[in-house]
């Protein structure tokens, strides 16, 4: 129980991150990413593939930072300068690519078999338990590290700047702020957390394939920011746990409904899922925890 | 050059069937402002619902089609009604966030009832055509042939009736629209049963193809999408041009790359008309 306990947080921690990803650029500029699993991926095969040909760790994690905001650059600027509803398509769009080639270049990723005997960092040491435990601790102090960073962020005169362009882009642009270059700073910034997620769930999990990254995670983490609040990074970490401790409790369901199908049960699930992310919209828009906008310093 | 004629009547025929929903995507964008990501849940639905029919009543694609069209469209209006009208105050994106919710909501619903299993049509298996060393299967012709009569009807719907003029009075400037008398929540609702119905028939005519599954919508969303950019997002003859482009380009991009990248050719198109023309063929200004 403990064991699985220690499973279920550390889970709740990646996809922590992947809610501050989210909540960076959704929250912070106004900009959504229906791609968010694609990034995840890109960071996790990244990770697995730099460290599989013999680097240490960290350089794979840094490895995927970089590969996550590389793709997010490529991907804002082609459609920046444009309306954001395309970008949420191209988004949609690039994961599904992310997916294709993960599936199908098997010289690179080993195709659906995916990728096994993932490095993981000081198991040997540590033995089974010893290692679960560091992976949670190492986890949660990366999110801490992250929240308490993007939280600064939030109340620093650039993240007002960013929240100005999220409420009305020409008039931010109007009073001199580099509209184009805080979208292009935040969504790479926001993507190569997301590659830092998946580089984090490829170690912990030992092993990868094209199936660990479905496009329901994306609705997962809408779902984590929208309950948490969006706008706020506290929002995000939370609303993720929460998130979490649903599905992880949704596993345990199954016995007290035995007339429904493994398939139907999890049709169930992902019926809820995508009902409560309508809920919250419609009747909580704020999330549990709103967002606070702290008035500018007066100079 | 055989092959390369075989692809290009390939991805007109693919183009075709691509191009109902498209319109319907196109068709909600333009009125109501927002990308509809349950797009593929309606063509589900209209797959599944035709199946329904086909099977158990054994109906013709006729009346399939139509069966299709009125319950994909009923689902999309009273979807659209419930669950997306009171999103639209908090804006588009808010609207775009909760049509993927609502996707994964009706996707899942027909994966409640029907499983994960593919299913497919009872109709009669015909060999195909040949002439000039051209393949040809007399249900593609089918499908072609109902995909051209319906873009018919809704240019017809479009010009020459008063909610077609209506609907097209609302995209195009939708306070001068109100002055006039036209009441726009109307005009949304009959763009909302006309754009989800067109996915569901859109739905059915992929499905006639090769077999039908849950997931047959959200499998086509991204080549629905690169049409309609591809033409301009709101411009319904855009979306078809769009879709017969993204149909010949995916045909004959397989003949150098493997066929399972043939979604990746949509995002490819998508990623290069926004760099070079982001418009689209007919789009208006898109910034």
């Amino acid at each position: 129980m403990l064991a699985y306990l220690i499973f279920a947080l550390t889970i709740g921690g990646i996809y922590a991150l992947l809610a501050l990803s989210l909540n960076l650029i959704w929250g912070g500029i106004g900009l959504v990413n229906l791609g968010l699993v694609g990034f995840f991926a890109l960071g996790a095969y990244a990770s697995a593939l730099l460290t599989g040909a013999g680097l240490p760790v960290l350089f794979g994690w840094g490895g995927a930072i970089v590969v996550g905001a590389i793709a997010g650059l490529v991907v804002t600027l082609a459609t920046t300068r444009l309306r954001d509803d395309y970008l949420a398509i191209v988004t949609l769009g690039l994961a599904e690519v992310i997916r294709l080639v993960a599936l199908n270049e098997r010289w690179l990723t080993n195709g659906s078999d995916g990728i096994s005997g993932i490095q993981a960092p000081m198991k040997s040491a540590l033995g089974n338990q010893g290692f679960n435990l560091f992976y949670l601790a190492l986890v949660s102090v990366i999110v801490l590290v992250v929240w308490l960073a993007l939280r600064r962020l939030d109340r620093s005169p650039y993240g007002r700047a960013m929240k100005a362009i999220r409420e009305d882009q020409e008039l931010a642009g109007f009073a001199g702020k580099n509209v184009l270059g805080f979208k292009v700073q935040a969504f790479a910034v926001s993507a190569a957390l997301a590659g830092l997620a998946g580089a984090l769930y490829a170690h912990f999990q030992s092993y990868i394939s094209p199936d660990h990254f479905q496009p329901l995670i994306t609705i997962y983490i809408f779902l984590a920011v929208a309950a948490g609040g969006v706008g706020r990074p506290a929002g995000g970490v939370l609303g993720a746990y929460v998130v979490v401790f649903f599905l992880e409790l949704t596993r345990f369901l199954p016995d007290l409904v035995p007339w429904l199908a493994p398939a139907q049960f999890a049709a169930c699930r992902e019926i809820l899922v995508g009902l409560s992310l309508i809920l919250v919209l419609r009747f909580r828009p704020q999330g549990l925890l709103p967002e606070q906008i702290v008035p500018a310093p007066k100079s | 050059m055989t092959i390369l004629l075989q692809a290009l009547l390939n991805g007109v025929m693919n183009g075709a069937l691509i191009a109902v929903p498209a319109i319907g995507f196109t068709a909600i964008f333009a009125v109501l402002r927002y990308p509809n990501f349950a797009i593929a849940a309606y063509a589900t639905i209209g797959a599944f619902a035709a199946w329904w029919v086909n099977v158990h009543f054994g109906a013709g694609i006729l009346p399939a089609l139509l069966i299709a069209f009125a319950v994909a469209g009923c689902v999309g209006v009273s979807a659209e009604e419930t669950a997306l009208k009171p999103l639209r105050g908090a804006g588009a994106l808010t609207v775009a966030i909760g049509s993927i919710a609502l996707n994964t909501v009706l996707e899942n619903v027909v994966r409640l009832f029907f499983g994960n299993d593919l299913r497919g049509y009872d109709l009669p298996l015909v060999p195909d055509w040949r002439f000039m060393g051209l393949r040809v299967g007399p249900q593609q012709l089918q499908s072609l042939f109902f995909a051209v009569v319906i873009m018919g009807a809704v240019f017809a719907f479009l010009r020459y009736t008063r909610f077609g003029k209506a609907m097209r009075a609302v995209a195009d400037n939708p306070d001068l629209a109100r002055l006039k008398g036209i009441e726009p929540a109307h005009i949304a609702v009959m763009t909302i049963f006309l754009g989800a119905g067109l996915a569901g028939i859109g739905g059915v005519l992929i499905g006639l193809d090769a077999s039908i599954d849950p997931m047959l919508g959200f499998r086509v969303l991204l080549t629905v999408f690169a049409a309609a950019v591809l033409g301009g997002l709101g411009s319904i003859p855009g979306a078809v041009a769009g879709a017969l482009a993204i149909g010949i380009a995916e045909e004959c991009a397989l003949l150098v790359v493997p066929a399972t990248y043939r979604s990746a050719v949509g995002f490819a198109a998508i990623l290069l008309v926004l760099t070079v023309r982001p418009r689209g063929f007919f789009g208006e200004r898109a910034n």
